[in-house]
């Protein structure tokens, strides 16, 4: 290295201000909100006290409160449903637009609108949708809907319900789970909560048409030779799809997961405008939490707790993503 | 690129310019900034008419109203919250009377008000419960502008002739009267429960009631134990009291619930006097009120305005101040929020016939404060209470509840 060109120091000198921004603003504030989360900060002056992992503990215990474990099922129970509702419904969008059908553009367009969409608005729609109504005032929405249908034993109280599915550990399964050793698993915070459903319904609503968009896009990608060939050689329809254009659009498919995935792990507004933290929490969700304890309870540490521990869980499943495309970028 | 870095470096210039702009701003001027909460209704028509008092005392003073809607304050507290850490705090804020004052870490940043309250004389026209909860650390931070009640038990007049019963006044008397209600299969008691705090609301006027004053008192303050039997028998009283209630409780807020009450298929019904309001504005008159059963006690909430240290035009807020207190300022704003002053010579005939009784209870009943509206505990104490009571209201254990709460309030500095 013999000194640096004249180039290489502008485009240094251009790229600076960008670095020092980012360097201060993003990862400066993500170190300090990794520090705060050890420390007593639990008012509104800042007490750094060193207190270890006193504010982590609290968060995973049941005393006073199992709110974040309540958290962190309905965010399992969520991304779960979410990611597998939006892919689902958007491939199967996807397969049936490739058809070339008339109007192609105007369903497109149809599917996709509800991504222009603020969560904000989406969850206020479906709230005043899936609202149960009650003995007062008769049912409501869509289960007003189902009664006029004559359907009404499929009300239910949507994103009201508090009922766990788990495997209770009186149950013969989880004695059974107990004696094996697998006794943990049979807990209430093992399971789903059916109040999350109505939630995973708004938001596959809202973000399926994307991910349509993202598998219509791939399937043009897939040159018609392919599909030819395949027919000749005597493939089905079904088997078209299962051998040759599945595997094709898989790193489509990654790329969803990794999108929808983050989305569905932050999830905050949709929460807020249409359900709330539920009875016994069972429609709340961890950046909810997080803004409850940081910003109505003034208790910093913990609300840093639970953002680091946010963040953790989102690096899990978006760096090794990052490193495989890097790594795929450099080889191509 | 070179685009997108130009575009940064035009935003930061742009930034730090505006920067400068503000802090050339200040300079002397006549002005007082009040901030609040109150951005509509009552309570912000209460509001303007004090600035109006104001303003004819001190026409040349210009008032800012700053507010920031939402959430039962909890948006403006947020906000507040960096602009007295900021150094850039307004002149006078709202603030829940009480240990809410505690948050604000008050010996930092704010001025104590002992002077105002000797030179208006306050001792005499507040009652003593009153001032004894109004002092954190042996001072005065707020002067209470209204007071709010949380511990009424509303209930439907109707139902109770019809089927020839009374108000319920203790406990057992409750229950004899929900027996009667259930068999002509008419709801009990009401509640909703969809906002998370009302189940803490209902808990703390039962706690009051089962602990009676001094018993409750203690609970925040560390003199009563949270592992107390009463505390259990409390929770056992309200695990009882749900077992009747309306099934959709989760579903509903306290409004939505209350109309069970309207439509004559509730009878009672335990809120807060902005309840009052609500039955105004549906124009139902059939309700009657009294005290939850139990001891006669005045569970009570305050509204106040605390003087920050540093607020720019001191002179200016400490005139509010004294408006705020004064007779004539709080028979102005009471009437339009729908509280009762927190001075106890007002002249009642200029309240409706609610506010009429609580003003005379006020008087005479034993004070304690709410926790759930802020002025029993420290605001990170109050979300944990609130989070244990929503959980019990529809899990019913009792006992991992009370465990729950002992561990609240060790976290919190209570015994």
């Amino acid at each position: 290295m013999k000194g640096v060109t004249r180039d290489r120091a502008i485009s240094l000198g251009l790229v600076a201000p960008s670095i020092i921004l980012i360097a201060v603003f993003i990862y400066g504030f993500i170190g300090f909100t990794g520090f705060a989360s050890f420390t007593k900060w639990d008012s509104l002056e800042p007490d750094f006290t060193f207190v270890a992992f006193h504010n982590y503990q609290r968060l995973f215990s049941t005393v006073p409160t199992d709110r974040f474990l309540c958290d962190l099922r309905n965010t399992v129970t969520f991304t779960v449903l979410f990611l597998i509702g939006c892919i689902v419904l958007g491939f199967a969008l996807a397969v049936l637009l490739d058809r070339h059908v008339k109007g192609e553009g105007i369903f497109r367009n149809i599917f996709l609108f509800p991504m222009a969409i603020s969560y904000i608005v989406t969850g206020v729609v479906w709230r005043w949708m899936l609202s149960p109504g009650n003995s007062t005032v008769g049912a409501t929405g869509i289960n007003l809907l189902f009664d006029k249908l004559g359907l009404g034993f499929l009300k239910w109280g949507w994103f009201t319900d508090p009922t766990m599915l788990y495997i209770h550990p009186d149950s013969g399964f989880g004695h059974f789970l107990g004696n094996i050793g697998l006794g943990g698993l049979a807990s209430p915070y093992i399971g789903i909560s059916l109040a999350m459903i109505s939630v995973v319904l708004a938001a596959t609503w809202q973000m399926s048409g994307y991910t349509m968009a993202m598998y219509l896009a791939a399937l043009r990608g897939i040159p018609t030779e392919m599909r030819e060939a395949a027919h000749v050689d005597g493939a089905t329809e079904w088997q078209v799809y299962m051998r040759v254009i599945l595997p094709m659009i898989r790193p489509v498919t990654l790329s969803a997961i990794i999108v929808l995935g983050h989305i569905s792990l932050k999830i905050f507004d949709l929460v807020v405008s249409m359900t709330g933290p539920g009875p016994a929490f069972a429609t709340d969700v961890p950046a909810y939490y997080m803004w409850d304890t940081t910003f109505r309870g003034n208790n910093f540490a913990s609300g840093a707790a639970i953002a680091t521990l946010l963040l953790l869980v989102v690096a899990l499943l978006i760096v090794p993503y990052l490193v495989s495309t890097t790594r795929s970028e450099v080889r191509t | 690129m070179t685009r997108r870095i130009i575009s940064i470096f035009s935003i930061v210039v742009v930034l730090g310019f505006s920067l400068a702009l503000v802090a050339c701003g200040g300079g002397k001027s006549n002005k007082l900034e009040i901030y609040s909460w109150w951005t509509a209704g009552g309570e912000a028509e209460g509001l303007n008419a004090l600035f109006k008092i104001y303003n004819k005392q001190y026409p040349n003073v210009q008032i800012i109203n700053a507010t920031v809607a939402g959430g039962a304050g909890t948006n403006a507290m947020a906000v507040l919250a960096t602009r007295l850490t900021g150094g850039d705090p307004p002149d006078a804020f709202q603030l829940h009377a009480g240990l809410e004052v505690q948050k604000y870490n008050p010996e930092k940043y704010l001025q104590p008000l002992d002077d105002l309250y000797k030179s208006e004389g306050l001792d005499k026209v507040f009652p003593a419960d009153l001032m004894s909860l109004l002092q954190y650390k042996g001072h005065y931070w707020g002067i209470p502008v209204n007071i709010h009640r949380a511990n009424v038990l509303w209930y439907n007049k109707k139902l109770f002739e019809d089927n020839h019963l009374q108000p319920p006044a203790t406990w057992d008397d409750y229950f004899k009267v929900a027996k009667v209600f259930k068999a002509k299969k008419i709801i009990p008691m009401t509640i909703g429960t969809k906002e998370g705090w009302e189940a803490g609301h209902v808990f703390e006027t039962i706690l009051a009631s089962v602990l009676g004053p001094d018993g409750y008192r203690g609970l925040w303050t560390g003199a009563t134990k949270w592992t107390d039997p009463k505390v259990t028998d409390a929770l056992n009283l309200y695990k009882k009291i749900l077992a009747d209630v309306n099934t959709d409780h989760s579903a509903l807020s306290w409004d939505q619930a209350l109309q069970y009450l309207v439509d004559n298929k509730a009878a009672m019904f335990i809120m807060g006097d902005w309840t009052n309001g609500w039955f105004t504005a549906k124009n139902y008159t059939g309700y009657g009120w009294q005290c939850v059963p139990g001891p006669k006690i005045y569970d009570g909430l305050s509204d106040s305005f605390a003087l920050p240290k540093g607020a720019k035009d001191k002179e200016n807020a400490m005139n509010w101040l004294k408006v705020c207190d004064s007779k004539a300022g709080q028979e102005a704003f009471n009437p339009l929020k729908g509280s009762i002053p927190a001075r106890t010579d007002a002249d009642p005939s200029l309240f409706n016939p609610y506010l009429q009784s609580a003003m005379k209870d006020w008087t005479s009943e034993p004070i304690v404060p709410s926790c759930i509206h802020g002025a029993a505990a420290v605001e990170k104490w109050v979300t944990v209470y609130k989070d244990i009571m929503n959980t019990f209201a529809t899990k019913l254990d009792v006992f991992a509840t009370q465990q729950a709460l002992d561990q609240a309030a060790k976290d919190n500095g209570g015994a």
